[in-house]
């Protein structure tokens, strides 16, 4: 197990104020300044050795991302960070912790990042349902800037930084990072093409980085501590500390920060109580939010929890938002209820998503019930083949995936459900109840 | 204010206006559309009881920061918590999504059905409007429903019913998990941090 000494969030559950008396007695803002002295490349290159991978979801480097923004601004073209805190991801409440019960290492984070790639000031988009949580990011903001933390002359270096709080309105697609800058602008959050990328042409057309809070939030911790500390935790190339979420078929659910690489089996067992009725009833786990294609049982629970092991299970450890599902579970409707949250999230402007959405979910409902065609299957998963990689962003991909990880591990009990509708009680090679 | 024409910000609400319109860099207003619309929402929440943009609301809006109506209603139209039509004095958002499914959200719907709400619609009385939302964000603490401002957590088929009893006698719930954790802290107590929370 992770040493306490050794998390970044201290004040995960709550049980310490969030305010900056209380946050500076947890380290936060102690020597803010001197961690800048280094200069802005200095800060790129600790991040970089850190090896800490983006926690929004795709593990890009971040110390990379950030060395893709121009070394020396156009006055006129003011770079910006965006902090995506558009939390939306379903399995994914990592978020939430940090702004509600540590925001002072958020905006701490905004501060060094935005320095480090010479930013003119931070937007963090926070998700319109995020109500509560949004009341304290703000009121920590207002308590930053009256203790001269940003704003002019922030934390007395000498560099300005302005940080603003813009709230969402319940749209899962502003959670990609080319819709929020376009919701930022005042309009509906519908993606752009990329190229151009955001580090040339963002927010109002200027240089501009999309970063997730978790990934802002450990930047000052890894600067005091050094980017060796961050590096030694974790496997290589899936180094740092990760805050887990485990949600559904375990005893305790919980938000935990453990050490990236943990195997499956002692987090569940050491944070959340073991599996529901033992581990011979768990049937399958959602590593990493809802977009990532499931894993049986059999693969996971020895599994190291980090990018490169899940990859390898044609799965991945997105949000590391886990979804724990045990043998009481109708996989079809879990998996259906994922595909209506597509179709319902679905922006509407790439043809292949809009249409293919509604399409994949109307069918999965149907397998559902068993009210198909055999050979409906691999139609369906054919059609997931023409929606993945055909669309501008990636929630064409996001609503692929999940339908095909379930025929992938479980397609005899589609073909069961269908036998049974039909009326057979028996398929070759499958014992099926009759009912 | 019958059809609503005659809205303006309240003296408070203006000032509110000014500051969110200067959060943005000079000549983007437009990005104010969002903190605007929500700031029209709640003051119509505050004076009507009912938290909605009608169409004189959005002009209002879209007029202060110099944007086509039809550009603000676009906005006002795409993102789901702008609510375009009128809603029960409390608007219970019920999480349905995967994580929340797995853990009884069907039970809840249940028990706000048993109560006479319908998904999707108003109630007689006005008090309530049942929405099934996607994912709220708070899956290791399902199930949960989104009250107004509030979050309920934790949730059980009683514990759902008595929330919804006690809103209807006008009382005010306890927010938050049903049933005593802290945050999403593991029932019966943390296994990390053991010294920051003190046992």
């Amino acid at each position: 197990m992770l040493a306490d000494k050794d998390r970044i969030f201290t004040n995960l559950y709550g049980f310490q104020p969030w305010n900056l008396d209380a946050a500076r007695t947890r380290g936060d803002w102690a020597d803010t300044k001197e961690l800048m002295s280094v200069g802005p490349d200095a800060v790129i290159d600790a991040v970089k050795a850190s090896g800490l991978r983006g926690r929004g979801g795709a593990g890009f480097p971040t110390g990379m991302k950030w060395s893709f923004m121009p070394k020396t601004p156009n006055p006129d073209r003011p770079s910006y960070l965006v902090v995506n805190a558009d939390e939306s991801e379903p399995g994914s409440c990592k978020d939430r912790e940090i702004i509600r019960h540590d925001p002072h290492k958020l905006i701490e984070g905004a501060l060094i990042a935005g320095f480090a790639m010479r930013a003119r000031a931070a937007f963090i988009y926070i998700r319109g349902e995020y109500i509560a949580e949004a009341r304290v990011l703000m009121a920590a903001v207002e308590e930053a800037y009256a203790a001269g933390l940003i704003g002019r002359n922030a934390c007395g270096t000498g560099y300005d930084f302005d940080v603003v709080v813009h709230r969402g309105g319940g749209a899962y697609i502003c959670g990609e990072e080319t819709a929020m800058i376009e919701s930022l602008e005042g309009k509906k959050g519908q993606p752009r093409l990329k190229p151009p990328f955001p580090a040339g042409a963002g927010l109002y057309g200027n240089p501009t980085t999309v970063n997730n809070v978790e990934s802002i939030a450990v930047v000052p911790t890894i600067l005091r501590r050094g980017p060796e500390w961050f590096a030694a935790i974790g496997r290589p190339k899936n180094e740092g500390t990760k805050l887990f979420q485990i949600s559904g078929h375990v005893n305790r659910p919980c938000v935990v920060e453990e050490a990236m690489s943990i195997p499956f089996r002692q987090l569940i067992d050491e944070h959340c109580g073991g599996i529901r009725g033992g581990w011979d009833n768990l049937l399958a786990v959602i590593p990493g939010g809802s977009s990532v294609p499931l894993v049986p049982a059999h693969q996971i629970i020895d599994c190291p929890m980090d990018f490169d092991a899940l990859r390898d299970l044609k799965s991945g450890l997105g949000t590391a938002a886990i979804i724990v599902m045990d043998k009481s579970t109708d996989i079809v409707r879990a998996i259906a209820r994922l595909s209506y949250f597509y179709k319902h999230e679905s922006c509407g402007q790439c043809t292949p998503c809009r249409e293919g959405t509604g399409w994949m979910w109307r069918v999965m409902e149907r397998l559902v019930t068993g009210d198909a065609e055999a050979h409906e299957i691999d139609m369906l998963l054919e059609v997931t083949t023409q929606v993945e990689g055909h669309t501008i962003c990636a929630l064409g991909d996001a609503a692929a995936w999940p339908i095909q990880g379930l025929i992938r591990h479980f397609r005899p009990e589609i073909e069961a459900r269908i036998a049974r509708r039909k009326g057979f009680v028996q398929v070759p090679g499958l014992a099926v109840a009759a009912e | 204010m019958s059809d609503f024409s005659d809205f303006a910000w309240t003296a408070e609400n203006a000032a509110e206006a000014q500051r969110l319109i200067g959060l943005y860099p000079p000549g983007r207003q437009a990005s104010a559309v969002m903190p605007l619309l929500w700031l029209a929402q709640y003051q119509m929440r505050d004076e009507t009881g009912v938290a909605w943009l009608p169409v004189p609301v959005i002009e209002y809006v879209a007029n202060q920061i110099g944007m086509p109506y039809i550009r603000a209603y676009e906005v006002a139209s795409f993102y789901t918590m702008y609510n375009l039509k009128p809603i029960g004095r409390y608007h219970v958002q019920l999480c349905g999504t995967t994580p929340c499914l797995l853990r009884g959200s069907d039970e809840i719907m249940k028990a706000c059905h048993d109560k006479g709400l319908k998904k999707g619609a108003t109630t007689a009385d006005g008090l309530f409007t049942l929405t099934e939302v996607e994912c709220l964000g708070a899956c290791a603490n399902a199930p949960m429903v989104q009250i107004n401002d509030h979050n309920y957590e934790d949730l059980t088929y009683a514990t759902m019913r008595s929330i919804l009893d006690a809103l209807e006698r006008g009382e005010t719930p306890a927010t938050g998990s049903q049933i005593g954790r802290t945050a999403s802290c593991p029932e019966g107590g943390a296994t990390t941090l053991k010294e920051m929370v003190g046992g």
